[in-house]
């Protein structure tokens, strides 16, 4: 198998703060990578340097080893086709679920596209498959302001689906939903792997359990040590700076 | 997908068209009776706020751009038509030079400047009305929007645009008339500018632009990419990591709205008779801000109703008491602030609403 995502010796700091010290991070095409760390460990930080939001200070950060990643801003990242799922769900509020959905489509995102575009059935069949997927096919014409919390991480997931990327990073996203919901968010994301390689950020380890893939512990803006759960969880550094709490 | 021409567009448009009927009618049938032709000129100017105001509610309604500086654009297609104005003018000018416009044989200009070349021509001073606003906003949200500035720092920035713009117009040297700006034309077309029979004229194409101002803004704002402009409103970051870029098309709406400003700019100055630099003024500029506050945000149709609404207000009340008009203007805002949250426009429908039972008016909920 072959690396998608390669941090390589990855470094950002903030006011003389190191968010992010000296990581490096391989994950290969199709994996379902959890990763865990308490607050502060640089998870977020790390996403914004894969998706181009934040600069790294030095490092180099590979997409399918050719393409560096560091060069890119946002929305070329997704162009790429890196996904992101926010840890806060942000969906479209004055846009009806529909339209939320409709909007994250893969498809030409220039301007003028744009203005001109009009939607086709292999569209509209797209976006009532993938409501259905989410269960949110009877709200398709509410505005998404009115939906719950935890419909909205399900329409979150919607939104990256349509986008159909390569790689999904996934912030926290069983925050607010049921104990049903978190099995079937892992069911979903597990089943995604192989087909799009997914990162998946949590805190939940009733979920990350339920994933049941590779974990790598960050701490510091570094790797603790990296593995299966039950590896990791019996390392005594990680129990000391993390689940020990 | 959303209707081009929806319920409350249909009525305003209808109303218009009435509007553009009756007034012409009414002034020019009734040899002036029924409709005064300084009040031709005076509805003709109020439709010219209301396409200025629907110009700023594309870019602020609906991608949130709040741009104080809108005037300048308006100011800008005011005077690229007062320029073919002043051309016009020949040797009826009071110093009788065919080559060159009072100002500048006040001034001894000895011919006339380069930027004037041109403005002879009537089609190309109207290429200008669009291409001068379009050209200075690319300009401008090229690097504003790329810089990422946004929010209250962009607003500042646009309203030091259009200050500096006064300063300069005010300026004898810059060649467009300076503090006394350009006036006294006296034909527009070859028709001359004070007859009724063009004043009637200069409303009815008033009218027509504003009607396609209304349906251009509308197309724009139910098209997919109005509704990514929503996006980029609400949610900016999201909408960047959804791949699209998001500087690409806050550049495209920021310069078609100073096109339709710069036209509107364009249509007032020959009902007016001049344009001056005070256009340029940064308080005019806010005013329009006023105005698409108090019709609705983001609602096209209650931009216009707002601009018409104020604009008529200014003029009774600045005849009645003249020194109280801005503490009138200020007190509406902030009414409308507090109370009116979706404008004058939202309180209409609103109130109908509750008239006709339980309305499904779910369905506009979207703004």
């Amino acid at each position: 198998m072959s690396v998608h995502l390669l941090l390589d010796g990855v470094n950002r700091s903030f006011d003389g703060y190191k968010a992010i010290n000296d990581l490096s991070l391989a994950v290969d095409k199709g994996e379902l990578r959890a990763v865990i760390g308490p607050n502060g460990a640089g998870k977020t930080t790390m996403m914004d340097i894969i998706t181009g939001k934040t600069r790294p200070d030095s490092g180099g950060v590979w997409w399918n080893q050719t393409v560096d990643l560091t060069k890119i801003d946002e929305a070329g990242s997704a162009r790429l086709g890196i996904g992101r799922k926010f840890q806060k769900p942000t969906v479209f509020e004055t846009h009806s679920v529909e339209e939320n959905i409709a909007l994250s489509l893969k498809a030409e995102r220039s301007v003028l596209a744009t203005l001109f575009h009009r939607q086709t059935e292999a569209e509209a069949a797209r976006i009532t498959e993938l409501l259905e997927l989410v269960r949110l096919e009877g709200d398709r014409h509410r505005p998404a302001a009115d939906l719950s919390h935890g419909q909205k991480q399900w329409l979150e997931i919607g939104m990256l689906l349509a986008q159909d990327p390569e790689l999904l990073l996934v912030d926290e996203p069983a925050a607010g939903m049921t104990d049903a919901e978190t099995m079937r968010t892992a069911e979903l994301l597990r089943s995604l792997a192989g087909k799009h390689t997914v990162i998946v950020v949590e805190h939940d380890m009733d979920f990350v359990r339920a994933l049941d893939c590779r974990v790598t512990v960050l701490h510091q803006g570094h790797v603790l040590t990296e593995g299966s759960l039950d590896h990791v969880s019996a390392n005594p550094e990680v129990i000391e700076v993390y689940l020990g709490r | 997908m959303t209707s081009l021409i929806d319920r409350r567009m249909g009525i305003f448009l209808a109303g218009l068209f009435v509007l553009t009927v009756a007034v012409p009618i009414g002034n020019l049938a009734f040899d002036g009776k029924v409709v005064p032709s300084y009040i031709v000129s005076l509805l003709g100017k109020y439709l010219c706020y209301a396409l200025l105001a629907v110009a700023l509610d594309m870019v602020w309604g609906f991608c949130g751009i709040l741009s104080l500086g809108h005037g300048a654009f308006f100011a800008l297609g005011g005077y690229a038509m007062g320029m073919h104005l002043m051309r016009e003018i020949g040797d009826r000018g009071v110093y009788a030079n065919p080559d060159l416009p009072d100002f500048m044989v006040f001034l001894s200009w000895d011919e006339l400047p380069w930027f004037w070349m041109g403005f002879d021509n009537f089609w190309f001073a109207s290429l200008m009305v669009m291409l001068v606003p379009g050209a200075l906003a690319f300009l401008f949200g090229w690097f504003a929007f790329r810089s990422r500035v946004t929010g209250v720092y962009l607003s500042i920035i646009t309203q030091a645009m259009t200050y500096a713009l006064q300063l300069a117009f005010f300026r004898n040297e810059m060649g467009f008339g300076g503090n006394n700006g350009l006036t006294d034309f006296k034909d527009v077309l070859g028709f001359p500018i004070q007859s009724d029979a063009t004043r009637a004229g200069l409303f009815v194409c008033t009218a027509i632009a504003l009607a396609l101002g209304l349906l251009i803004a509308r197309a724009i704002t139910t098209s997919k990419l109005g509704m990514i402009l929503v996006c980029i409103r609400d949610a900016e970051s999201r909408t960047r990591f959804m791949g699209y870029r998001v500087e690409g098309y806050k550049l495209f709406i920021f310069v078609v709205s100073a096109m339709m400003a710069g036209v509107a700019g364009a249509l007032y100055t020959p009902q007016v008779g001049i344009i001056n630099p005070g256009e340029f003024s940064p308080a005019n500029s806010i005013e329009i801000v006023i105005w698409v506050a108090l019709g609705g945000r983001g609602t096209l149709v209650g931009a216009a109703l707002g601009a018409i609404l104020v604009a008529l207000a200014k003029t009774l009340f600045t005849g009645w008491f003249p020194e109280f008009w801005l503490f009138a203007l200020g007190g509406l805002f902030i009414l409308v602030t507090l109370f009116l949250p979706k404008g004058v426009l939202g309180l209409i429908e609103e109130t109908f609403a509750r008239k006709k039972k339980p309305a499904p008016a779910l369905q506009e909920a979207k703004a």
